[in-house]
Order: structure tokens, then sequence, then C-alpha cells
């Protein structure tokens, strides 16, 4: 699990006067699910959209699978885009395709296969993401919140990416939804051998499913490692966060939870 | 053999070799077409790489229960591909949605034809609804100056006005250029190129100006306003203000309705003159007209004719102004119904405007304006 599959070096990103990130470094590795936990504005999303290739960055360089995205050709940087897959906050859908379209759009693209091919195994990843049978006949705007997410990462999903991007991904659900859909990802990153970036506030999100978490503050990454030591690193924000009173009881929860599924996947 | 290409080897204990993954989703389906479903055991060891959509496949092979038998009586499958085809046969094993079957065409054709009407009709209901809304609203508001919206009335009029003045000024010249062309021609025949003086100056006045004027706010203006109020609308920001206790209509609707009641008679104002311009310089440098025989002749016109024109410019710009904010307000959540509705807000109100000109047009020549 050492292998680093994303790295990001030196990273600054500016704009206007606005310093967000200041050479800022952090590696993922393959397999893992890292968690990143930051105050509002401190740049969480910028530095999703920066490894993604959606933001290029006033300096510093984001390395997926060893290669830089921004200075490939077309072809070649698109080839690389096809082993991400993510999964905006809003979702994202496009709207004038239906749910099952949606996840059918990169397959017949990208993957050439025939529409009926595409959409058959749309339905799987539909019924993979935990969506009812009819909904993929849905256009995104009859969606519930909690659907939306499910059928984003359906499509986030349709290529079989190696890496995969989550922006919030629990934000909007009910805790019922949250816990489905963190077991979701551990069953899909346990199948698929998924690597997962993962932006989120979800104190329970982070406990039950992160191998590390990245905390981004003063402008870089202040600690990224395992969730009981970066729990107790000495940082006033760190410690607030960790040990105020939702903090505590989301730790109690996953501690005395009848499953571990960080320990589940370890062993 | 290529080492990573799918392939089937048939025994006493069937293997799967290769690689089963999305990129040969093709090669997988015509090999699977080909073999029929082994009834003795099957070992799915040796394949090199599986991802969803080869195990997809695998699963319709098989079937979701031959499968989930294979997978709880074989030790030796690798833990995460069990995983996989576990989650998978799970998934796959709910009934899937059935297809609702398209009926046929001319059904379909009827179909079609009852919901547009029934949309049509709906949409006249709500228009006299709405312009029923924004009629109470201003009546409420218009007598409470304490009420007026002044800075977003000088922005609309700013933006709707001020800004469409070049392009009203550019294209109504160049259309009065064209009318005294047309006139020279056909007049010449009679002798009468004198008269293309008149010509300019009756049509420009009573009907040019404020058409083309209202044309074009209509596609510059009407669609502007579809798509603000209408992305507001799939933002839901329009609820939002409801649930604050103010009125969409009179904080975005009263605003715009306002300042296109002010501007259309200034820019049919500014369109009638550099309608006329054009007229001169065609006369002036083509038809050895005098700028002062056609200024003469343009003093002769009466003024009713300039009254019957400026009067209907109101007219339309309320037409205009309320068509262009009902088809925000109809917009639904996505980017798409934006721009469908954009679309018909531009259709509707040019035809609204040249469907009342016509009226106008009849109406006035029976009076004999």
């Amino acid at each position: 699990m050492d292998e680093a599959i994303i790295e990001v070096r030196g990273l600054s990103n500016r704009f206007g006067d606005n310093s967000v990130h200041e050479d800022l470094d952090l590696d993922l590795y393959r397999g893992e699910i890292l968690g990143v936990v930051g105050g509002s504005g401190t740049g969480k999303s910028v530095l999703l959209r920066s490894i993604v290739g959606l933001n290029r960055p006033s300096g510093g360089e984001v390395r997926l699978f060893g290669q830089n995205l921004l200075a490939l050709p077309v072809e070649e940087r698109s080839r690389l885009e096809q082993r991400l897959g993510v999964l905006f906050q809003g979702g994202a859908l496009f709207s004038s395709l239906t749910v099952r379209e949606n996840v059918a759009l990169p397959l017949i693209e990208h993957a050439g296969l025939s529409r009926d091919d595409a959409e058959e195994l749309a339905e799987v990843k539909l019924a993979l993401s935990g969506l009812a049978p009819h909904a993929g006949d849905l256009y995104p705007a009859s969606l519930s919140g909690g659907m939306i997410k499910r059928a984003s990462l359906a499509r986030s999903l349709a290529m079989d990416p190696d890496v995969l991007f989550l922006d919030e991904p629990t934000a909007g659900l009910d805790p019922i939804g949250a816990s489905d859909f963190d077991q979701l990802l551990l069953t899909l990153r346990n199948a698929l051998g998924l690597t997962v970036f993962m932006v989120t506030h979800d104190l329970d999100s982070l406990w039950t499913v992160c191998d590390r978490i990245a905390v981004l503050s003063q402008k870089r990454v202040l600690v990224a490692d395992a969730p009981e030591r970066v729990a107790e690193y000495p940082d006033d924000w760190i410690q607030s966060y960790f040990k105020g009173p939702r903090g505590r009881a989301a730790h109690r929860a996953v501690k005395s939870g009848s499953v571990n599924n960080s320990a589940v996947q370890r062993s | 053999m290529d080492q990573a290409e799918p392939g089937i080897e048939q025994g006493a204990t069937t293997r799967l070799l290769g690689e089963w993954t999305l990129s040969r989703h093709a090669q997988i389906k015509r090999l699977l077409a080909q073999s029929p479903a082994p009834e003795g055991d099957l070992c799915l060891k040796q394949i090199s790489a599986l991802d969803t959509a080869g195990a997809t496949l695998l699963i319709r092979w098989l079937g979701v229960e031959r499968l989930q038998q294979i997978i709880s009586s074989d030790a030796e499958l690798q833990p995460e591909r069990k995983a996989l085809l576990e989650t998978l046969t799970r998934a796959m094993g709910r009934e899937p949605a059935a297809r609702q079957k398209s009926p046929n065409a001319l059904i379909q054709a009827l179909e079609l034809l009852g919901q547009q009407t029934e949309t049509l009709a709906r949409h006249f209901w709500q228009l006299s609804g709405f312009v029923g809304y924004v009629l109470q609203t201003l009546a409420t508001v218009l007598p409470r100056p304490s009420r007026w919206r002044m800075t977003a009335l000088v922005n609309q009029i700013h933006q709707t006005g001020l800004n469409a003045v070049p392009i009203v000024a550019l294209l109504t010249f160049l259309v009065g250029a064209v009318v005294a062309f047309l006139g020279a021609t056909v007049l010449g025949e009679f002798g009468a190129e004198i008269y293309t003086v008149n010509l300019v100056a009756y049509s420009f006045l009573r009907e040019f100006g404020v058409i083309l004027a209202s044309i074009l706010l209509a596609g510059r203006t009407a669609s502007a306003f579809t798509a603000q109020i209408g992305s507001m609308n799939a933002n839901e920001e329009l609820d939002a203000l409801r649930t604050l206790g103010l009125s969409p209509i009179e904080l975005l609707v009263v605003p715009r309705v306002l300042a296109l009641l002010i501007t259309l008679p200034l820019l049919t104002f500014v369109a009638v003159v550099s309608g006329l311009v054009g007229g001169a310089l065609v006369s002036v440098v083509s038809l050895d007209i005098a700028l002062s025989q056609y200024l003469s002749i343009l003093a002769d016109v009466p003024l009713k004719h300039y009254l019957v024109g400026m009067v209907k410019a109101p007219v339309f710009a309320f037409v205009i102004a309320v068509i262009g904010c009902m088809e925000g307000f109809r917009v639904s959540g996505s980017a798409e119904s934006v721009g469908q509705h954009t679309t018909s807000s531009v259709v509707q109100s040019i035809f609204m405007v040249i469907l009342l000109d016509a009226v106008a047009a009849l109406f006035f020549m029976e009076m004999g304006w």
C-alpha cells in the first residue's frame, strides 16, 4: 500500500490577492481511502479541482500515476481522466438526460459500447449504488438529494476508475443514508480496489471508512495520518474538531460499533 | 494466444482466463454468446483482471443463483473477487424495472397533439393570470413611492434601453435606406420618385419604428428576462424570496415591466429618427432630392401618424416584459428548461407584437386615423 498514485508537490493556488494553498504536499496511496478535512475556506474543493485538472494551480505540480495531467496532450489526458471518477458536491448530473443515460454516456463515448449494452451496464451500476430500479428513467430534476448522490456515484463509477474523488458525498443525506453510503464505499473499495479521495465534514464517515485523514490548515496539509493519530495531533483546530462533542460522539460510536471496517480492511 | 485475451477453457472443470474488463466488453460478449453456460464446475481463479463490466457479463451468462453457488463453494477464489461478485449479484438479483413499450406512431402523434393543445390552452390561461397579477401589484406599488425600487429600475433601463440604442439605431437606419431604395425603384417607373420621402415617413412613423424596436427588444430583452428569472427559479431563489415574505413579482417583475414601459417608447423614437435619416441619405445621394426638400415634405406629414405609431409602444413593451418574465417563472429545475423557455419567450413575444400590430393597423384604418 506504499505506492503513491497521486503526488501533489509544492502546490500553490492564488485567486487575486487571496492565497488558498502555499507549498502544499500530499500523497495518495493505492487502495486507501483518504479523508480531507479543514475549516470552511481552507481550499478543500480547490485541492480536489487542482488534482483532477479542473483548476490550473498558480505553482507546484500534481502528478497522477506519475504524469502531470496539465502537461499532457489532449488524447493522453483524456485517457488518464478516464481513470478518475469524480462525484461533485451538487451531483452535477446532466439535467437533459435521464439517470440511466447519464451513467451510460461515458460508456458509449469512451468504451465504445452499443447503446443497449451501455444502458444495461448502467442499470447494474445504478443498482450497485443502491438506486431503486425505476429511478433510471427519471430526470435529475425529479430526484431527491440522496438519489442524486447515488446516481452521481454510479456515473463516477461508470468507467471503473482507479481513483474516485468525492466532494462531500454524505452532506445532505439522512444519517441512515449516510451510513449506507459509507458501507457502500467500503464494499466498492474492497471489491474494485478503488483508491478514494474524499472531502468530507462527516465525522462518522471519517472514523468509519477513512484509512488516513489529511487536515488542511494554514494553506497546507497540517498532518496526514491514521485517524487515531490525527485526533491526537496538538493543534487547536484539530483538537476542537475531533474532541468537540460531535467528534467524541462519533468516535465512541465507531469504537463500540459492531463492525470496525478499517480493522476488517487491514486484516 | 494473447495472454490478456479473455477465454474459456472447457474440460471437467471449466476455466475462465484472461482479462474480463470494460475495454474487452465486446470480445467477452461475443465469446459468451458462443459458449453455453457450463453444467459442471467452474473456476474463476485464473481471470487476470475483473471489473464490474466483466463481472456483469459473467453474472448474466451464468445467472445470479448459479454464480452465488459458485462463490460460496469456491474456497480458492480471491477475497476481493468474491466481494465484487457478491456485491454485484446482490445488486443484480433484484428484478429490473420493466421498460415501458412505446405505443404505435399514430397514437403517439394523437397524444402529442392533445398534449400540445392542452399546454397551449393552459398557457393562455396562465398568461392572463400572470398579467392580472402584475397589474394588481403595479396598482398597489405605484401609488406608494416608498415601495418603488429605483436602483433596480434604473439598472434595468440602462440594460434594456441605453445599451440597446446602438443596435436599434443601426438596424433602423439600414431598413430606412432599404425602404427608400424600394420606393425609388417602384415609384420611379411612374416618375413619382418624390413620393419616396412620403413612403419612408409614413412607414416609419406608423409601423416600422415601433415594430423594429419591439422585435429587437423581444429578441434582446425578453430572452434576458427569461434567462435571469429562470435561473433564479431553477436555483430556488424565487422560493427563497417567497419564504422571506417578499413578492418576486414586486421585486423582479415590476421593475422590468416599468423599465420597458419607459425605454420602448424612447427606443421607438430613436428608431423613427434613424429610419428617416437612412431614407434621407438615400434620397439625397441617389435620388437627387435636396435635403431641404426632404425636410419640407416631412414637415407636411400630419402629426397623428407619429402618434399612431407611438401609442402602440407601451402596449408592446408590456407584452414583451410580461411574457419574458412569465416564461422565467415557468422554468423547472434543469438547464435545458431554461433554454426552452428562453426560446419560447422570444417566439411568443415577437408573435404577440406582430399580431397586436396587425389588429391595431386594422383598427386605425377603420377609424380613418
